[in-house]
């Protein structure tokens, strides 16, 4: 696969392209490619799935941790959001130090996990103020083709969701081999999802091939979460230099729960 | 009265587990595929000949073969930070010395082929599976090779040699304890191109861990020969 | 600017390879590194294929071919080697005091001299020529283990203005063209869009119109999915009516 940088030429056909509302596989600019999820990637992690958006694809595992609670958190359980961009899943990741994308990719879908509070910290106390569980969920890309944000999301929630607690033993010390069916104490809503919009010159878009998103200018990612029949945005980041417009963010404010309610009802019967 | 000896796994003494072989996993590689044995689950991506950066880790009279091996934190029951550790540092570069051999390195100077190797699910052989789906990333990638590498753990509980543990047989501890001994072998030849081991064996009975170790390698060969063909045949 | 930018010759030679062939006097299978494809000491081994005593054995993974008593291992998977006289089409990437580096997705980058461009440029205005980003259709002269040399001295060379470029397999390069340029010419007429196809893989289309251009695509899509299938061109011809 091909390491090459876009090109001029290939950017401004993009950018007329976009302009008319068309993409190379017929999309429309805010339409989603197919969304598929397994589970069971590793019998080892308390819980995980992959995802694949088009021929992007991401894997995704929970691992639970027996530790103490953080002190400006004594009554709560803890979450971290981790990962490594593997250099498998594209001709762009080199190995060695993380970079700034892999820094933030689990970074954003930690705000989004996190805001949406879909995981009721409160219920992860093992010993008030002693021991808490910890839960790590850890993002892995196998093969990177545009949006590694938004199928990570959905690869946590899926992961999530197919969570198991290990057992404890007397001393409150995990036996990773007790398996137990108490699942974690997650939120009935669906979601939490993120949407990551990306810009060329005037166009906003959903859902990118590496193509489209190498040519892109910009992007911003939001976390959104069901709430009381209707929406939160619990999480945002702008992630570029080229702004963007209030009408352009005013569009996207109509946009967003139209596609929460996409994606939940593709995914409803499997989340 | 003498019991017959039962694995903890309840396979033969010199049974394989399962094996599944699947070419083309990773679209954006050069070349790719998965190899697992029995719960052990290897993934691995080609990526070359290409460009080597930083420019003065080139070599003008060959090309570079560089392995990057490692197992997902959630690929083990105690989960394994991101990053690389020690042991992972330790089997890339037996793989690498591993799978070189086969390789006209030096048809590509200045050059370097990258194979990433990642454990999605660990149960003991996660060198050997790894290995083995290297073996079969190189192929697809279309990278010049004489010839497929196989690989397979031998080892003992306490005095029987049996083939391919998992890892309830390697944490085995009556008796002579459990012994680890990794095998590659370059296929259709006598050429061993991994050779470690932990634990205890009388030189006298190596000859029978070889003899058992081609068996094995034959068989795996077939289940890599099917899947390669299988690009073509589908 | 003419656009036609296949070799002929090349191209007949690199068509022959393509997949299944009719011709039965060659005949074709899958091989995997190490496996013995035919055995007799008149067989003469020749690309990815080795002699080891009466045996002839694949060096590779790809398709052995027996041509006569010549036997080769074509390559259907893999990245671009370079060859001289290829057509290639790149982007630029850098301007050093003399010329051009491009990338060429190879291992390699190229090198365009300046005096290979097609007219005389200024060493003051050679960006203005070629830009960081642009793209060229240009030929590799040599290679060497300096690098790639290219030169844009040739029929249909040059910088490749509008449109846009994306990246089939290399190995399906010769499907895409077609014996002598059948499948590419039926592309260009049905979308009436100027097409260049590289050796290493690039793909060059311009059309009149956004359709056209992403109809072209699609068409180069529907040949590099299908890389083992018989009578494409039929099967092309085909797809355009229903298309």
């Amino acid at each position: 696969m091909s390491s090459m940088e876009t090109s001029n030429l290939t950017i401004d056909t993009l950018r007329k392209m976009f302009e008319a509302g068309k993409r190379f596989d017929g999309r429309g600019l805010f339409d989603l490619r197919e969304i598929k999820v397994g589970f069971d990637v590793s019998n080892k992690a308390e819980g995980s799935a992959r995802v694949s958006l088009g021929k992007t694809e991401v894997v995704v595992g929970v691992k639970l941790q027996v530790g103490e609670p953080y002190p400006d958190s004594m009554d709560k359980g803890n979450l971290m959001v981790s990962g490594d961009m593997l250099p498998l899943a594209s001709p762009r990741f080199q190995a060695g130090p993380p970079d700034f994308y892999a820094i933030e990719l689990p970074r954003l879908v930690d705000r989004a996990i996190r805001e949406s509070k879909i995981i009721d910290l409160k219920k992860l106390v093992v010993k008030e103020g002693e021991k808490v569980w910890t839960v790590i969920i850890d993002i892995y890309p196998i093969n990177d083709d545009g949006n590694l944000i938004d199928a990570a999301t959905i690869g946590a929630v899926a992961a999530l969701r197919n969570t198991f607690l290990p057992g404890l033993d007397k001393d409150s010390k995990i036996d990773y081999d007790k398996k137990t069916k108490e699942k974690l104490p997650l939120s009935k809503e669906m979601g939490p999802f993120s949407f990551t919009f990306y810009k060329l010159g005037n166009s906003l878009l959903l859902d990118p091939t590496r193509e489209e998103a190498e040519a892109c200018d910009v992007r911003v990612t939001f976390g959104l979460s069901s709430y009381n029949k209707g929406y939160m945005i619990n999480s945002c980041q702008k992630s570029g230099r080229t702004p963007f417009t209030q009408e352009e963010i005013e569009k996207m404010m109509e946009i967003l729960p139209k596609k929460f309610e996409e994606v939940s009802e593709r995914l409803k019967k499997i989340l | 009265m003498a019991e017959k000896f039962k694995r903890p796994s309840g396979r033969a003494l010199n049974e394989l587990r399962p094996m599944i072989a699947k070419v083309g996993i990773v679209p954006n590689a050069d070349g790719s595929a998965m190899f697992s044995f029995g719960k052990t689950v290897a993934i691995a991506a080609v990526y070359g000949p290409r460009q080597l950066h930083p420019q003065h880790m080139q070599d003008p009279a060959t090309g570079i073969l560089r392995v990057n091996y490692d197992l997902l934190s959630f690929s083990v029951a105690d989960r394994k930070k991101p990053g690389p550790s020690r042991r992972s540092q330790e089997i890339s570069k037996m793989t690498e010395w591993a799978l070189s051999p086969v390789l006209d390195l030096e048809a590509f100077p200045n050059t370097v082929i990258d194979v990433q190797i990642y454990i999605l699910q660990a149960d003991a052989g996660t060198r050997t599976a790894g290995i083995n789906a290297a073996s079969l990333a190189l192929a697809h990638a279309g990278i010049p090779m004489r010839n497929l590498v196989c690989s397979v753990a031998l080892g003992k509980q306490d005095k029987e040699i049996i083939v391919d543990l998992d890892k309830d047989e390697e944490d085995f501890e009556d008796g002579e304890g459990a012994t680890d001994f990794p095998l590659a072998k370059i296929a259709n030849t006598d050429e061993f191109t991994l050779l470690q081991l932990d634990g205890k064996i009388p030189p006298e009975r190596v000859k029978e861990v070889l003899d058992m170790a081609n068996k094995c390698f034959e068989e795996i060969y077939e289940v890599q020969k099917k899947a390669l063909k299988e690009v073509v045949e589908k | 600017m003419n656009n036609d930018r296949e070799n002929p010759r090349e191209m007949s030679e690199e068509s022959n390879v393509s997949g299944f062939d009719d011709d039965n006097s060659k005949k074709r299978r899958v091989v995997v590194p190490g496996e013995i494809i035919v055995s007799g000491d008149d067989y003469l081994p020749s690309e990815g294929a080795r002699r080891e005593g009466v045996n002839v054995i694949a060096s590779r993974f790809g398709l052995a071919e027996e041509s006569g008593r010549v036997v080769k291992v074509i390559a259907i998977t893999g990245a671009f080697i370079p060859r001289r006289n290829n057509v290639i089409i790149g982007r630029v990437t850098n301007i050093t005091f003399n010329g051009w580096v491009v990338d060429i997705d190879s291992a390699s980058s190229g090198f365009l001299p300046i005096d290979e461009s097609p007219r005389f440029i200024n060493k003051s205005e050679m960006d203005q020529f070629l830009a960081i980003g642009d793209v060229i259709s240009a030929k590799i002269w040599s290679v060497n283990t300096r690098g790639i040399d290219l030169t844009l001295k040739g029929k249909g060379l040059g910088k490749l203005e509008g449109g846009f470029i994306f990246r089939v397999s290399p190995n399906r390069v010769p499907r895409v063209i077609g014996r002598e340029g059948s499948m590419i010419n039926l592309i260009k007429e049905k979308t009436a869009c100027n097409i260049s196809v590289g050796q290493n893989g690039w793909v060059w289309i311009k059309g009149n119109d956004i359709d056209s251009q992403i109809k072209a695509r699609k068409a180069i899509e529907f040949v590099t999915d299908k890389p083992f299938v018989e009578g494409l061109t039929e099967k092309m011809e085909d797809w355009f009516t229903k298309n």
